[in-house]
């Protein structure tokens, strides 16, 4: 990103810092946590500890970062080294992310950028102009791609609430500002474990891992009535409903797993893996040490801001998380994919100067596909 | 800590303090060298270790965990006791590891007998309360199952090899774990096998105790037998490690988990980071100064300061990285391809 374009993201940003001040917030217990923030163009500034609202925004108008990060974790000085923090715990959180679900909708809202010569196409492999591997994917996620996430979000809640008794309200979603959300878990009896057991609490969400014994499948002379029932609780319920379907199917499917063997069971346990388990991020929630985007700050991949979701299923993160000014500039854009924000159609443009609000040059800047004209 | 009955000291001796216990009764330790009335306990004690070294449980003299015969009780004890003041005098740390896997495993069966007495619910009560004293773990009896909170839970299962461990392969209800009365002391096996562990390795070591000599003697020739060896059948890599490097050679994008693998292992092989780094070149998203920090810190050498280590090859399978082949041979984790235990 060359300077013209950092400088009007900059301004951007700490006018939406000044004007929504009620949006942002320091988390609570808040000198027990770790903040860090990045300019653009530039790299992370971490192990910073603030005390109250106002130091917050203090930094946000002396800095204008990019990106405005907390952590999970509680340090008794989180202002310290890593290694001299004091970690005492850490909420719980997942990460769903829409690249990573792999739908069939990707390929029609994703564009390369080649790093070497800018060409904006749809190649994966090499840059239709100059040859060069160095291509950068951007994608604009569409509605398909939120609501996907959302479905994600939903079976991760009920694992959560069901079988392992967090309470609801407990429970906090956000948009990331992206591509995703991020569930927040607060007061759980997870809060002091360390990163080895959270990775296998994601493999329990996830549904990974699981054998053919669980559900009753034993290797030698399995027995029919060790199969679950139809309204068991936890996975063997879950199991129930996504292969028997119904109650009165049960019995003859049950024959025809025994009938097909163990190894065969085995491997419908990892193919319905990613329809019963959650698809969140396992790297993210085995990382105790890690910042996350603060509630209510921008991101700087889209300039929407991550927001907590109070309805879910309605939630329409181009409408509700789009902050920015309506103020128009203009622009060269080479964004070939339709976008909608603020219930706005814009788009698609090939390398042409246009003159679009505030919150849609900044949306296409962000992702690399627009120039200040 | 717990008071117990006499019988209770029996099964689970090292919840006694040692040279307190002694006291009580009336007895130093030198006495054991040389009184002959106590000679039983001596042998007793040998033969609880040499039972250990073989990897065999000491079976006492207890039926139903009470004594047989008068006096068994007190010898329980003694030989147990006894048996960690030869441990010391031998200076040898193989016996300490045996030593408390046997007892460890002695004291879980008398564990699950008591948890399983549904007639008797002082036994059962007991039993919790030392596992839940000894390992913080919080365990509520409900109906036939043992209720465990899963983070209770996920703390001691962690370091289990076996799938049916892992918390998917469990009934999870309501945040809780439900196990059985064989399951939720095998839960703790490790850890009271550590606690028995470090009491005797805390434990002072005495001066040589005249008339012991021999049966130290005999201990520590045992033990140098123990000691295993290895050798190497192939210097080859493991094909999981083979994959990743396959992967990267063909500039394909290994996922995070697979590029943390292939570090950890060729730097627990002895591998400098410098030698490491190369091998990411041809990854997509390179970048020579994030590759370098990334392997600092898995050396260990930045941050926290944690040296991480390959993970389990059962980790491996659920992240999709094990390529198992015959000659992987069961092994646990991919550091140990190409060693054969002689």
């Amino acid at each position: 990103m060359k300077d013209k374009e950092i400088k009007f993201l900059e301004e951007s940003f700490k006018k939406y810092y000044f004007e929504h001040f009620d949006l942002i917030h320091v988390p609570e217990r808040t000198s027990e946590r770790e903040f860090g923030f990045q300019k653009f163009n530039s790299g992370m500034v971490r192990h910073i500890s603030l005390k109250d609202d106002k130091e917050l925004h203090l930094l946000l108008m002396q800095n204008t970062p990019s990106d405005v990060y907390c952590s999970n974790a509680y340090y008794s000085s989180p202002n310290l080294s890593m290694k001299e923090k004091d970690w005492k715990e850490a909420d719980l959180i997942f990460d769903i992310d829409a690249k990573d679900l792999h739908l069939d909708c990707r390929p029609n809202h994703c564009v390369t950028k080649c790093n070497e010569c800018n060409q904006v196409s749809n190649s994966n492999d090499n840059c239709s102009k100059c040859n060069s591997t160095k291509l950068e994917t951007k994608s604009l996620p569409c509605k398909n791609c939120i609501d996907a996430s959302k479905k994600e979000v939903l079976k991760l809640s009920n694992i959560l609430i069901d079988d392992l008794a967090v309470e609801k309200n407990n429970i906090h979603v956000y948009f990331s500002g992206n591509e995703g959300f991020h569930v927040y878990v607060y007061n759980s009896q997870f809060q002091e474990i360390g990163s080895r057991e959270r990775s296998e609490l994601v493999d329990y969400i996830m549904f990974k891992g699981a054998i053919p014994e669980t559900f009753g499948m034993k290797k030698l002379k399995p027995n029919r009535s060790l199969f679950p029932e139809f309204d068991e609780k936890g996975w063997r319920g879950r199991f129930s409903k996504e292969i028997f379907i119904s109650k009165s199917k049960r019995s003859k499917i049950i024959s025809e797993l025994i009938s097909n063997g163990h190894s065969n069971f085995q491997k419908k346990l990892v193919n319905i893996s990613t329809i019963i388990g959650s698809q969140i991020d396992p790297n993210v929630t085995m990382d105790i040490h890690r910042i996350f985007r603060l509630p209510g700050s921008l991101n700087s991949k889209s300039g929407l801001t991550k927001i907590l979701c109070k309805d879910l299923q309605k939630f329409d993160p181009y409408s509700e998380s789009s902050f920015l000014n309506e103020e128009t500039i203009e622009i060269n854009s080479d964004c070939p994919i339709e976008f909608k924000l603020k219930n706005k159609k814009f788009g698609p443009y090939y390398n042409e100067n246009i003159t679009v609000p505030t919150y849609a040059a900044v949306y296409m800047i962000c992702k690399n596909l627009a120039t200040i004209a | 800590m717990l008071e117990l009955g006499a019988d209770e000291y029996a099964k689970y001796p090292f919840m006694a303090d040692a040279g307190k216990y002694l006291k009580d009764k009336g007895y130093s330790l030198t006495q054991f060298g040389t009184d002959p009335d106590l000679k039983p306990s001596v042998e007793k004690a040998f033969h609880r270790l040499k039972v250990s070294t073989e990897g065999g449980i000491y079976k006492s003299e207890l039926i139903d965990g009470k004594a047989t015969k008068e006096n068994a009780l007190e010898l329980e004890v003694f030989s147990f006791l006894l048996a960690i003041v030869l441990i010391k005098l031998t200076r040898m740390n193989t016996l300490i590891k045996r030593f408390a896997l046997a007892e460890a495993r002695r004291a879980e069966g008398y564990l699950e007998k008591d948890l399983g007495k549904t007639s008797d619910k002082s036994k059962i009560d007991l039993a919790i309360r030392i596992i839940s004293d000894l390992f913080d773990v919080e365990i509520t009896k409900q109906n036939d199952f043992f209720e465990i909170p899963v983070a209770d839970y996920l703390k001691h299962s962690i370091s289990f090899h076996e799938r049916e461990w892992k918390l998917i392969n469990r009934k999870v209800e309501n945040g809780k774990v439900l196990l059985n009365n064989e399951k939720t002391v095998r839960l703790i096996r490790k850890e009271l096998g550590n606690y028995i562990n470090s009491k005797i390795v805390s434990a002072p070591t005495p001066p040589m105790i005249p008339g012991l000599e021999k049966k130290v003697e005999e201990l520590i020739i045992i033990c140098k037998k123990l000691t295993p060896s290895y050798t190497i059948i192939t210097d080859e890599y493991p094909p999981c490690i083979k994959h990743a490097i396959e992967e990267l050679e063909k500039g394909e994008n290994l996922p995070h988990s697979g590029r943390f693998m292939l570090a950890t292992f060729l730097l627990a092989k002895g591998q400098s980071i410098e030698q490491i780094a190369p091998l990411f070149k041809n990854a997509p998203d390179y970048n020579e100064r994030v590759t370098l920090y990334q392997l600092n810190h898995l050396a260990g050498a930045s941050g926290s300061g944690t040296q991480y280590s390959c993970p389990s090859c059962e980790k491996l399978k659920t992240q999709d990285l094990c390529f198992a082949i015959p000659e992987c041979d069961n092994i646990l984790n991919p550091m140990q391809f190409g060693k054969k235990r002689k």
